[in-house]
């Protein structure tokens, strides 16, 4: 009673915050709400007791990402008159991806769904199941290739992201940290000792 | 008067199950809660008192015996100011942004273990949960920044957002090295694995990760040296600039309490959290001393405490490049490398998991 209580509020509170990313007006509005939007789906999760995978999604989307997303939505100057104008254009093929998505949804639920139970709840675990270890033990053990090159391709994207930012400009003044700590004040100071001046 | 007793035992046991569970959790938070707010509260007047001794002055002395009132002075003063909401704010944001930078400072005491028995939810992934909830706390900063609508307020916002990504990766990979050593992401099991003398508590074999933690806890409280959020020679008061009364309160509660949050943690991952420094030694033997308890617990998070006011009053302010600088190449390289150096401790059998 309590469980389904629960799910039909947050589900309510994440359509309510889905349908606030793509209406509001200010682009730091939208990113609040799609914050939100996640929070939700990660206390859905939290419900069905997928506990590692919902933490890992306010860490991974709400901590870092989003973080990222508001620093460069914050900077940018966006003008909402300006890309409203072509509303009206775009607005029938808006239309037609829009119902071509939800005759998906449709089919998934209606025809698909027909012979096999989507609503019902999952068994509840047992007492000290820990979610945590059961995927770190398939992780490494059954999908340890897939995971790694996951990992690989991963560490590719940052090098070529951090490659692509690295470039001389002229006129950049850096800093070589190896030489400041080097520095010895003998070279740069001179103390000059004389003595007091009398009357 | 018996009669009462079984009237209430009897008005008890009616209660639907569900409000029991949520009138005892609710009982539970408040008794975390209510010390946690005096403490902040006495940790202010602590920094005073601390950092004037430090610079050879005495701290407040009025109000109340050797100032001892001086918090609920100064908390009468900001409930009574106006709180101003700057033209062309974001409003809405603008009353919304302290409270989402309190919200987690307080929500992660949840799994944070007082003593052997005292967790508020001893859940498996209380490590994952406190890594998730700090990281949250950014939202504060950046959103009261962006709706102030003022230049200063937005640099210190910019400057924060930056910082507290960069830390929190070095964070993490130091949580990782813990982890690793315990086998659990439950901080009651990670205390409990450091159980014995205080050589086998996770200070000493994971040295480097326990001095990156906390370095990037004093970063992420935005604390001095690091506080370049605030910068108060540079950007006046930083993201908080416009900030009054209540509002700002607010504020300074929520970095208060991360600050004693940080210090709970180090005590519970790298400080043995609740056991005795003084346990297996034979002097000591049977005392209350070599006893496990709440006091050695808050003995740790005291002296961590102290060393975030110590820090304050002794460092200069990282320059902001610097800042960047010892967060991505010098703690995140760090910590990798201690992770296969553990790694490699773990094939050896050395270290105090090696039994």
């Amino acid at each position: 009673m309590t469980g389904n209580l629960l799910f039909f509020g947050f589900a309510a509170v994440l359509i309510v915050a889905a349908l606030g990313v793509i209406t509001s007006r200010n682009p730091v509005h939208s990113a609040m709400f799609l914050v939100l939007a996640f929070f939700t789906s990660a206390a859905l999760w939290l419900l069905l007791e997928a506990e590692f995978l919902a933490i890992v999604l306010v860490l991974v989307y709400v901590g870092a990402v989003m973080v990222l997303f508001l620093f460069v939505v914050m900077m940018l100057d966006i003008n909402t008159e300006r890309l409203r104008e072509g509303f009206t254009r775009y607005a029938p093929l808006g239309v037609g991806i829009a119902l071509l998505i939800v005759i998906q949804i449709g089919h998934v639920i209606w025809f698909r769904g027909a012979d096999t139970e989507l609503v019902a709840r999952p068994e509840p675990r047992p007492e000290g199941y820990s979610n945590t270890a059961e995927l770190g033990q398939v992780l490494y053990t059954e999908h340890v290739y897939a995971f790694e090159l996951a990992a690989v391709i991963l560490l590719l994207a940052i090098v070529a992201a951090i490659s692509l930012t690295m470039r001389k400009r002229p006129g950049l003044k850096a800093q070589d940290v190896a030489r400041q700590v080097a520095v010895n004040p003998k070279d740069r100071v001179r103390i000059v000792k004389m003595d007091a001046e009398k009357d | 008067m018996e009669g009462l007793i079984n009237w209430a035992t009897a008005f008890w046991e009616g209660l639907p199950p569900a409000l029991q569970t949520v009138t005892v959790t609710s009982l539970q938070i408040g008794l975390i809660m209510v010390p946690l707010i005096l403490c902040v509260a006495y940790l202010t007047y602590a920094e005073r008192k601390i950092i004037g001794f430090i610079q050879n002055r005495v701290g407040p002395t009025r109000v109340g015996y050797r100032g001892l009132l001086q918090p609920f002075a100064d908390v009468g003063k900001l409930l009574l100011k106006e709180i101003v909401v700057p033209t062309n704010a974001n409003r809405y944001l603008f009353v919304i942004a302290p409270l989402l930078s309190i919200v987690p400072a307080f929500a992660t005491w949840a799994v944070i273990p007082f003593n052997d028995r005292f967790v508020l939810a001893d859940i498996n992934a209380g490590l994952l949960y406190v890594l998730a909830l700090t990281s949250i706390g950014v939202y504060g900063i950046i959103l009261a920044g962006w709706a102030t609508n003022s230049k200063y307020a937005f640099l210190g916002a910019m400057r924060s957002a930056a910082q507290i990504v960069a830390y929190e990766i070095a964070m993490g990979f130091a949580l990782v090295g813990v982890l690793m050593a315990s086998g659990s992401l439950n901080l009651g099991e990670i205390v409990r694995a450091q159980e014995g003398t205080i050589f086998t508590w996770f200070w000493l074999p994971l040295l480097p990760l326990f001095i990156v933690f906390f370095v990037s806890g004093v970063a992420e409280t935005n604390r001095a040296p690091f506080d370049v959020a605030e910068g108060e020679s540079e950007i006046v008061a930083g993201f908080h600039v416009e900030y009054s009364g209540m509002a700002f309160a607010v504020f300074f509660l929520a970095e208060y309490a991360n600050m004693i949050l940080v210090s709970a943690l180090t005590a519970t991952l790298f400080l043995g959290g609740w056991h005795s420094p003084f346990a297996g030694m034979p002097v000591l033997g049977d005392t209350f001393l070599a006893e496990p308890s709440f006091f050695w617990f808050a003995l740790k998070v005291s002296l961590f405490l102290f060393v975030f006011l110590w820090l304050r009053a002794t460092f200069p302010r990282y320059r902001y490049d610097q800042i960047m600088r010892l967060g991505w190449k010098v703690f995140i390289p760090v910590t990798l490398i201690w992770i296969a150096v553990e790694a490699g401790m773990f094939l050896l059998e050395i270290g105090p998991w090696a039994n």
